[in-house]
This record gives structure tokens, sequence and C-alpha cells, in this order.
């Protein structure tokens, strides 16, 4: 976009760099003069808490690495060397580990205000489908560095996952001993996954990049949905008015941060990992980090083989399926949503689909800590459904049904207050008036 | 480049096709080391070697569990009132169906071998529990009667039998692997 102001290199230094390789004019447009909608709100800070969590937790594990050994006989005691003898060891791992949680609080934050403003919706579809790569490799990187302390909890929460391969057909026995490198998750596994848990950081890195580019090309969305038309009126530059606002976000995020790592470092953990690893023994309760647990309710919720009379799906394959799906759903987002009003301060109907669907999830997550039997496995299968229903029945149909709001003229309209945010019902005649930003 | 319609192909074609042949086999051969490493190591095969298993000091009734390529199996020397229980059963009704006499060895009916992992996730389920008195799995709530059958639960199998032999009355070799995990 369009910045507010131009890079003009003043020093002679400046001016020979900026006809060679012109960084500082990169960082200039993007960060400095690049146009933010002035209307934006907190829950738009989020993208800039994400960046440095990501950064937190290179650094931290950059330097854990440094004294972890990734060895069955070794990994467990080489943790808790760290955290009784090396400096600060306590501190950069629970800065780690709880770092862990705090990016992924961030990411569902940033998730549902994408879902609430109407963010995935044209043009910002591959933006959105970035976002949800980059979650995935958020996810495969958090469950690949829990499985390094070597814990119960490490060791069989691991087996579990990746026996979730072999419910492939014909194929799955092979991948999972590929996965494993024998026939059981033990050294070589621990192995790999540390060099993997090592790469996936730069890749989201890498992602990353590509996400801020694909924002910085249509620009940022904002609580109305409706799109800039007018730079000078509708926007503000980045510096100083964003990284300003993401600071004082970033400043409040960071003691919710601090407090868990400083005082309630190993809450969100599970007390069974501090055991060895140990292949004979299952804990009684298996259950992931809470950021999977609405995923692992939907795992769990298909127990029963699904006929589709000329082939039969097993309970496990379902489960499996049932659970990718539900990540995948999130990439079709855009073209499941048929309403053409992106935010839903202007949608009465799907305000309340939304807090639902909040609902839904938080429930998920609540049934996914809970043991598989009656009535959490009926409850897991009813909220399944409530959270499929809401991308394949919900979204494509409320956009046909729903009278939206009347829509502010313009940004700068809707900030002088010339319609009151989420204002009265449109009539039925304005109703009829397409929406032409969309 | 000015190009020369020929129906049947030219040597420019020919050479075009071969270059990028040979291109893809030299990628595809490039890459086969870097999937290939990540099978079983030969040091993890030599481990895996057949085991040999002492079943005299298990008592009536009760049940050992060892562990062989990293996974556990159980073996249990049942009682006679265990046995009745996984033969009485109307094999028609299971999940996956299997008598009873089809997982143990003939005339060794007391003895059964079975992989210790369950067929849904991996984890090791507990003895003598479950509605059918044979193991629960803690994990995801899969109920495994007397013959490790699949009864209720999210198990899509029977818990496996392993290929193993009787050397002696009182030892047995574990030679490989159920085909499942």
């Amino acid at each position: 976009m369009q910045g507010h102001s131009h890079y003009v290199p003043t020093s002679g230094i400046g001016k020979w760099m900026d006809s060679r390789l012109p960084v500082p004019r990169l960082v200039y447009d993007s960060f400095i003069a690049y146009p933010v909608p002035k209307n934006l709100n907190y829950f738009y800070t989020f993208g800039a808490i994400l960046s440095f969590m990501l950064v937190s937790q290179i650094v931290t594990g950059v330097v854990l690495a440094m004294h972890y050994t990734a060895h069955v006989d070794l990994a467990f005691n080489s943790i808790e060397k760290m955290m009784r003898d090396v400096n600060y060891g306590w501190m950069l791992r629970y800065l780690h580990a709880n770092g862990a949680s705090m990016f992924f609080v961030a990411v569902y934050v940033h998730m549902f205000r994408g879902l609430y403003y109407g963010s995935y919706k044209a043009p910002r579809e591959v933006l959105w489908i970035l976002g949800v790569i980059i979650y995935l490799l958020m996810m495969a990187t958090a469950f690949l560095g829990y499985v390094l302390p070597w814990g119960q909890m490490s060791l069989w929460g691991a087996v579990v996952i990746t026996n979730l391969f072999s419910a492939i057909p014909l194929v799955g026995p092979t991948v999972v001993e590929f996965l494993w490198g024998g026939y059981s998750v033990d050294n070589p596994t621990l192995n790999r996954f540390f060099s993997l848990h090592y790469l996936l950081p730069f890749m989201i890195a890498g992602v990353v990049v590509l996400h801020v580019w694909a924002l910085h090309v249509t620009g940022q969305n904002n609580p109305t949905g409706v799109e800039v038309k007018d730079i000078k009126k509708d926007t503000v530059p980045f510096t100083p008015y964003a990284t300003i606002k993401d600071a004082v976000g970033l400043v409040f995020f960071l003691i919710l941060f601090m407090w868990f790592a400083f005082f309630q470092p190993t809450y969100l953990g599970h007390a069974v990992n501090f055991v060895p690893a140990d292949p004979l023994v299952t804990p009684p309760h298996i259950v992931p980090e809470w950021y999977f647990l609405p995923f692992y309710a939907i795992l769990r919720a298909i127990t029963f083989d699904i006929n589709l009379i000329i082939f039969t799906i097993p309970s496990k394959l379902g489960g499996v399926l049932a659970m990718f799906a539900a990540i995948a759903v999130l990439a079709f987002l855009p073209w499941l949503d048929t309403s053409k009003v992106k935010s839903t301060a202007y949608r009465p109907m799907h305000k309340q689909f939304f807090w639902a669907f909040v609902a839904v999830c938080l429930i998920l997550g609540w049934l996914g800590s809970k043991p598989a039997e009656y009535p959490y496995t009926v409850l897991s299968l009813i909220f399944t459904g409530l959270y499929f229903a809401y991308f394949l029945v919900v979204l494509p149909l409320l956009g046909l049904f729903e009278t939206p709001r009347k829509l502010p003229a313009s940004i700068a309209d809707s900030v002088l207050g010339k319609v009151r945010s989420g204002g009265a019902p449109v009539t039925a005649g304005a109703a009829a008036a397409p929406q032409t930003k969309g | 480049m000015a190009s020369v319609q020929h129906s049947e192909g030219d040597r420019r074609d020919f050479l075009y096709l071969a270059t990028g042949a040979t291109a893809a086999i030299g990628v595809g051969a490039a890459i086969w080391p870097f999937i290939s490493q990540l099978a079983p190591d030969a040091g993890t095969i030599a481990a895996g070697a057949p085991i040999e298993i002492d079943l005299a000091a298990i008592p009536d009734g009760g049940q050992i569990k060892i562990l062989w390529r990293g996974k556990p199996y159980f073996v249990r020397n049942r009682t006679d009132a265990e046995i009745k229980a996984a033969v009485d059963v109307n094999v028609a009704t299971l999940r996956d169906p299997q008598p009873d006499a089809a997982r143990v060895k003939e005339g060794r009916a007391k003895w059964l071998v079975i992989a210790a992992n369950c067929t849904h996730l991996g984890c090791v389920p507990l003895g003598n529990q479950g509605d059918y008195g044979g193991w629960f799995c803690p994990c995801h709530g899969s109920h495994f009667d007397t013959s490790g059958r699949i009864r209720k639960g999210p198990a899509p199998t029977n818990l496996p039998v392993p290929q193993y032999t009787f050397i002696s009355d009182t030892r047995i070799r574990i030679t490989g692997a159920a085909a499942t995990v």
C-alpha cells in the first residue's frame, strides 16, 4: 500500500546503499510510513505480540539446546541439570515452556479476532491461509518440543500422536515405522524430534514473512470491515501510532506471561511429566497440553465405524480424519462464509453464532481434558457436530438469511461517529442495496 | 529459436525427454538416502531379534509384561473361568471376529500372548479391568475380553497375537510382531 511519506536517504552512505540493496527503504515503507486504519483496537496488537513470542521462543530455545541432550537415557536428567545447575537455566526453561502456552494464547486471540471481523474475506484469503499454515507448524513444533523432556507424558503423548498415522489405509504401519526409526517411540524418535523441533520455528519465521508481506499488499482489515478509501482520512502511519499501540499491548501481555513464568511455572503442565518416560506403564490419564484439548476431544469423539454403504471408515481413522478436518476447514473459511459484510459488529445474527462457537470451542477443550467415558464421549460427539455445523451450515446459510446493519461510508465516518458503530438495523430497502465492499 | 513441426518428434525432442528423465532419476536418487535414513537402522533391527520367555514363574491367573522391540507384550496364564468366558462368546457379534482358538496355540489354551499396545493409539491397557474381565485402556476407554479381543470403545481391532512358538512346555520364543500396531 501507498505510504504516508516517502523514504528519502539523506546521508551519502544512505544514498549509496539505497541504489544497491534498499533495506532501509523496505523497513521505512513497511514499518514507518505503512498506513494502518485509524480505528484498530487492541485485538489488532496480537500480530506484533506473536512476532515477539516467535523471537522469544527461538532465543530461549537456542540457548536451551546448548544444555539439552537428545538421548533417552540422558534427556530427562539433562533437563533436571538445566533446572538446578545451569545459571538461570530454570528461568530460561520456564520462559520457553510457558512461552509455548502464551504463544497459543496469543494465536487463539489473533484467530478469533480474524473470525469476528471477517479478516479472512476477499482480498485476504491468501493471508488467512498462510495463517492457517503457521498455526499447523506451531502445533507440530509445540508437540515435538513437549516430547523432548522425555517424561511420562512426553513419551505417551508421542505414542498416541505418532499412532494417529497408523490409521492411514495400507501404508499406515510403514509410515509410523519411518516416523519412529524403529519399532516403537525410542531413541531414534527422540533424536529426530529434536532436530525437527529446531527446524520448524525457522520455517514458521519464513511463512510469517509471507504472512506479513500478504498483509502489506492488501492492507489491514479493521473493526468496521470497511476497506480504506482515502489514505489521508482513513489511516495513520504505522510509526508511531501502531508501534506504540503494539508496544502497550505487548507490555500487558508480558505481565501475564511473566506471571505464569515466575509464579505459576508448572501450572499449565502435567505433574506426571516429572516422572521419567517408561514404555511399560501408561499414565492413568493421557492428556495433551491445554491448547490441543479441543482437537483431542474431536479425535476421541468418533468411537464408532462410519458406514458409507460403499465402504466403511473404521472408528480410529474416522477420529483422525475428524481431527485433521477440524483444522483444514479453517483454510476453506473464505469460501464457506457467504456474507458480503466482513465485520461481525454489523452482523447481528453472526454475533450470536460467533460467541456460541467460542463457547463450543471452550467446551470441547474441557471435554478433551476429561476421561474417555460416559457422558463425556457423547458430549464430545455433540460438540464436534456443533463445531463443524458452524463452518459447514451456519456460515454458508447466514450470508443468505441475515440482514446486516448499515455500514459506515468510510473508516473516517465511523471514527467521527457519523454512523454509530453497530447502529440501528437497516430498513428493508437499505438491506436490498448491495454491499459494495466485500 | 525457430521450431520446425515434426509429427513424429525430432532429435531435439528426444534430447529434451532424455535429459529430463535423467534429471528426474538423479533427483530421485539424491532424495532417496534422505528418506531411507528415517527407517529403522541396522542396530535397531539387530536389537529386535527373537526373544525367549520363561513361563514357569507365572502363576494361575497371573500375567507378566515383557518389553520387546521397545513395546510391551502380555503373557497371561488364564484360569479355566477366563478361558470359558473367552470361548463362550458368539464370535459373530464381535467387532473383529476371531474365535479364542485362533488366538492361542492348540492344546495350550491357558497361555495367551498378546501385544500390549492398544490398537487405538498405543496406550498400555490395564489388566483384570474393564467390563469383560480382560483389559481396559485408560486413555480412550477400550474394553478387551480375556482373549484380548476388542469388545467396547474406539480400538478397531483385537490386541494382536505376535508370531511365537513353544520351544518347551514352559518356554516360548517370540519371533515376529503381528501385522498391526
